[in-house]
């Protein structure tokens, strides 16, 4: 019964109002989306937040401690790609370079299920490793390009690579990501003191008003559900609650404590709605994005929201325990 | 009191309208087509096609840019290529009066 009263802690919890509220405004037919550059800005603003928390952790941490799970966060991050494209070959009756990338979007990580998580898990009094951000940036990659392989080579054709790769690499969300890291690991914990007011104390606030236009923006995607059979809305659930069941037993298996093989879960299970759309949508523009952004934002993103994350903590404590 | 009266050429007037993750690209494509610059601004709009990840990457954007004939038709030559069959896109050549026209061909 533990489990059923975080999951309604997590239903009741600020962020995950906000997100309703952007999705019933637009089921009333209502607007709250951002002015554009609000939400550059925020999302830059969680994404350096999340980066330099996770680099000032990453300090204290040693080698030995943060091998094991990089190594398995890369595995999934290959793996779980191709497990969506044959899945979604029984599931669906989409083209290879839809599946490729529908793929693409589930091997990548959404930074906001992820801090979600993050908050959740904290509400909870359960322990994290402080090193997982260093987890969601080697996660971020991996999926992308395999998902991007799997539609090229179902395509029959070769993507420009040299132009994707970079734009992928040197997207806003990886350099943001990194470069906080790299400069939560410089500064330490006695910088992070100075600038904790603005980028520890206003997390969850940002967050909820980032978790509005979310809202919007899932709302709008759903009418594309028509469009896109039962298959895929099936898979959107029921494939994040085994990616992520494989990714809390490879993080347990690797020595994470029951937060952070939640947290492993939770990367698995979440599938990215900003690197790789943009990703997909220069590489692979043929593929349709009322598929994977429907699928990844549409359904996954609040699925594992509200009732993923403390699944996943729960399959971490039987796991675990 | 003799001022010079300003001087009008004719060039072509480029313009793109398109969803804003291709601006890099199209940037480029300018570039190697020949033209000295543009003016890049923030779009809104509906179209045809609705489909784009645009809602979470910023809209569309308008790109102007003054070029000689030939660089507006190597232009358009290019988005005709690699752009306009799978992208949201659109892009227009206007004839227009310039002041020190001589600057953009």
């Amino acid at each position: 019964m533990e489990i059923l009263r975080l999951a309604l802690d997590n239903l009741l919890s600020p962020p995950v109002l906000g997100f309703a509220l952007g999705l019933v405004a637009v089921l009333v037919g209502g607007d709250l989306r951002l002015p554009d550059a609000v939400y550059q800005g925020l999302s830059m603003y969680l994404l350096l937040a999340i980066g330099i928390k996770g680099g000032v952790a990453l300090r204290a941490s040693s080698v030995g401690d943060v091998i094991l799970p990089t190594i398995a966060a890369i595995g999934l991050g290959v793996l779980i790609p191709v497990l969506a494209y044959l899945i979604l070959r029984r599931a669906t009756p989409l083209s290879g370079l839809d599946r490729g990338a529908i793929a693409a979007h589930y091997g990548s990580t959404s930074l906001v299920t992820f801090t979600a998580a993050l908050v959740f898990l904290e509400a909870s009094s359960i322990a994290v490793e402080g090193f997982v951000t260093t987890l969601l940036a080697v996660m971020e990659i991996p999926g992308i390009v395999v998902g991007l392989l799997l539609a090229g080579r179902a395509a029959d054709r070769s993507l420009s690579w040299g132009a994707s790769l970079h734009e992928i690499l040197v997207g806003k969300s990886i350099l943001l990501l990194v470069g906080g890291l790299v400069l939560g690991v410089l500064t330490g914990a006695s910088g992070y003191e100075r600038v904790e007011p603005f980028f520890g104390a206003l997390f969850v606030g940002i967050l909820t008003l980032f978790l509005v236009e979310l809202g919007t923006l899932a709302g709008r995607r759903l009418p594309d559900l028509k469009t896109a059979g039962i298959g895929l809305p099936i898979f959107a659930i029921l494939f994040p609650i085994l990616a992520g069941t494989m990714g809390v037993t490879a993080g347990s298996l690797a020595g994470l404590s029951v937060g952070g093989a939640t947290i492993l879960g939770v990367l698995s299970a979440s599938a990215s709605y900003i690197a790789a759309p943009a990703a997909v949508r220069l590489a692979l523009p043929e593929a349709n994005p009322g598929y994977y952004l429907t699928a990844s934002l549409g359904i996954t993103f609040p699925f594992n929201l509200v009732i993923g994350i403390p699944l996943y903590l729960e399959i971490a404590q039987v796991v675990g325990g | 009191m003799s001022t010079t009266p300003p001087t009008h050429g004719h060039v072509a007037l480029l313009t793109i309208v398109a969803e804003s993750i291709l601006e890099p690209r199209l940037e480029r494509e300018l570039r190697a087509c020949g033209a000295s610059g543009w003016t890049v601004t923030a779009a809104r709009g509906e179209g045809s096609r609705n489909r784009r990840v645009g809602d979470l990457d910023g809209g569309n954007v308008r790109i102007e840019s003054l070029v000689s004939n030939d660089t507006a038709a190597a232009v358009m030559q290019r988005l005709a290529d690699d752009y306009f069959t799978h992208y949201a896109i659109v892009a227009w050549v206007a004839d227009v009066a310039v002041h020190r026209s001589e600057r953009y061909i």
